[in-house]
């Protein structure tokens, strides 16, 4: 057994820095690289694909990129863990054993595939037998928005991954995972690790936590001293490197630009947290009031003490329902009194909006350079600001009242208040609104399945 | 002495459906009593008016020098249904940081935080 794997994050998000996992696999010793590609509202785009071509619905780029790093992948025995599958996770698999063979590793390549997740099929069965997959958020049943439910994904934890890798594969594809089973199942596997070791369970869990947003943990998006960090074209994206006892240090490449310190850690631990006692994933219960951290040298920080406990009885579902239309419209007012022209246009718009009769559930009007990110704490603007951005968004369950309301913007250059601009773009696009439904269900009527074949 | 929290702590927030999360980081260990007798989940909720609609809920990190907030009902719904330019909630940490807290001149002087 390893003294230490180095589990490296490649993608924090679908449409991350397209770069990161080549220079992770190429840049320096790693042992795993694990891909996060799943936001929550991820796969019912890829559902809408999926309805359009039987063959979409995964994350596309994950093909292209295994065909540029599998040789070296295979040289160096780093394996991949990924939630590229989406929501076809065989289609996925399909595209890189493809990728395989053409790179002429026919029969000396294992692939592994994680499904069951999907229980789009199984939504009837389930409400019908009385689990009504409640709202987590507003406790209303699923009931109530059935007929426009569009995907329908538990998330699945580590183990199934352990157990393709226990297999041999030297890629897992999964669809619906959590993001720190991604960097667990690694572990598990590797450690031995028993699955009512509820701290050790816990531990990979928060090093999962820590890296599944790639470059948020290496200088990305950090406040402490941001403007000190070196070389952020060239930022390193984080690597686990993990002991059997369950502690790890969060590290980077060698060379690599951005900053893993105490603090850009602390930043990612506190990143998306809820009840710090509580972190419940299918694998483990952990307790983010245990971490330990502690500066082990430049870029190097040393994560210990974490406790943990059992698992809950149930799993979390991850559904999307279409929830009507929006559109979102900007214009620029220049100085003089560019907030006073911006709101003096917002006020015409909503007049002209009312006696259209157009009704909406909700009309958003922000200044962008006045209060769009802070509100009113940012307090009165500048007499004499530049220009301000009007921007007024619409939502409603009418497609075609959206629609009307984006002709509006324009008109407001020539017919409006004085010294406009930035309609460079064209009309707002009306976009379909997928709504995001988390739900528990039982643990024990999911059953995840795992396959592992021969490119 | 009136201290703007932006000069003793760091932050980083985020989403969940409707609710954001601040997670607000001492930027000294030796402060994080401060925060943990200032920054109430009422000053926060107070400091967030108009902003944040529901209750605002804290939870204590001594181990890490950080508290953190949950502001339930602040992002018009969250995901893809807000409106807004921040829908993920990404800038309510700068926005926490903006928060006046008093601290006694003696405690000041012994922390140095009257040299920042």
């Amino acid at each position: 057994m390893k003294q230490t794997i180095r589990v490296a994050a490649g993608q924090g998000f679908w449409g991350d820095l397209p770069e990161a996992p080549v220079h992770q696999v190429e840049g320096g010793p790693v042992d795993y690289l694990m891909l996060d590609y799943l936001a929550e509202v991820t796969m019912s785009i890829m559902q809408k694909q999926k309805a359009r071509d039987p063959d979409a619905g995964y994350a596309k780029d994950f093909v292209p990129l295994m065909k540029r790093i599998l040789p070296t992948c295979v040289e160096r025995n780093i394996r991949v863990t990924a939630n590229a599958g989406g929501v076809n996770v065989r289609g996925c698999a399909d595209a890189v054993v493809g990728v395989g063979r053409e790179l002429g590793f026919g029969g000396k390549l294992q692939i592994g595939i994680v499904t069951g997740d999907d229980i789009m099929s199984r939504l009837d069965e389930f409400l019908d037998s009385g689990i009504e997959l409640r709202n987590m958020d507003t406790g209303e049943p699923l009931s109530s928005v059935r007929e426009r439910i569009q995907s329908a994904n538990v998330y699945l934890g580590a183990w199934p991954m352990v157990d393709a890798l226990n297999r041999g594969a030297q890629v897992v594809i999964t669809g619906r995972v959590t993001d720190t089973g991604l960097t667990l199942a690694p572990l598990i596997h590797e450690f031995g690790w028993k699955a009512n070791d509820w701290d050790k369970m816990s531990s990979g869990t928060i090093a999962g936590h820590i890296i599944e947003c790639g470059a948020q943990a290496s200088g990305g998006n950090c406040q402490f001293e941001w403007q000190n960090i070196p070389d952020m074209a060239n930022v390193g994206f984080p690597i686990a490197e993990a002991s059997a006892d369950g502690s790890f240090v969060i590290t980077k490449h060698e060379g690599s630009g951005g900053r893993v310190n105490v603090q850009s850690v602390k930043e990612q631990l506190v990143y998306e947290m809820g009840d710090p006692h509580a972190y419940i994933t299918p694998d483990c219960v952990a307790d983010f009031t245990t971490i330990q951290l502690e500066d082990a040298g430049k870029n190097r920080v040393r994560v210990f003490g974490i406790k943990g406990r059992p698992v809950t009885d149930s799993l979390k579902v991850s559904i999307s329902y279409s929830a009507g239309f929006k559109a979102v419209g900007t214009l620029v007012y220049a100085w003089p009194d560019a907030y006073a022209k911006a709101q003096a246009a917002d006020r015409i718009l909503r007049e002209r909006l009312e006696l259209l009769g157009l009704r909406f559930e909700q009309v958003l009007t922000e200044f962008v350079g006045v209060n769009a990110t802070h509100g009113p704490l940012a307090g009165p603007p500048s007499a004499d600001a530049a220009e301000v951005q009007l921007r007024i968004g619409v939502r409603g369950p009418d497609r075609s009242s959206v629609e009307r309301f984006t002709k509006e913007i324009a008109p407001l250059i020539l017919t409006g208040p004085p010294a406009v601009t930035g309609f460079a773009g064209g009309r707002p696009k009306v976009e379909e609104i997928v709504a995001y439904w988390p739900a528990l269900i039982p643990r024990e009527i999911i059953s995840p399945k795992v396959e592992v074949f021969e490119a | 002495m009136k201290m703007q929290l932006v000069k003793i702590a760091h932050a980083r927030s985020g989403d969940k459906g409707d609710t954001a999360n601040i997670g607000l980081i001492a930027l000294h260990y030796d402060f994080y009593p401060v925060l943990v007798r200032e920054v109430t989940s009422t000053r926060v909720k107070e400091h967030f008016k108009g902003i944040c609609k529901g209750d605002v809920e804290r939870f204590e990190l001594p181990n890490l020098g950080a508290l953190n907030f949950l502001l339930h009902k602040s992002l018009d719904g969250g995901g893809t249904l807000s409106l807004m330019t921040d829908a993920q909630g990404k800038t309510f940490s700068t926005a926490l940081l903006r928060m006046e807290v008093e601290i006694p001149d003696t405690e000041a002087n012994r922390l140095g935080l009257d040299k920042r």
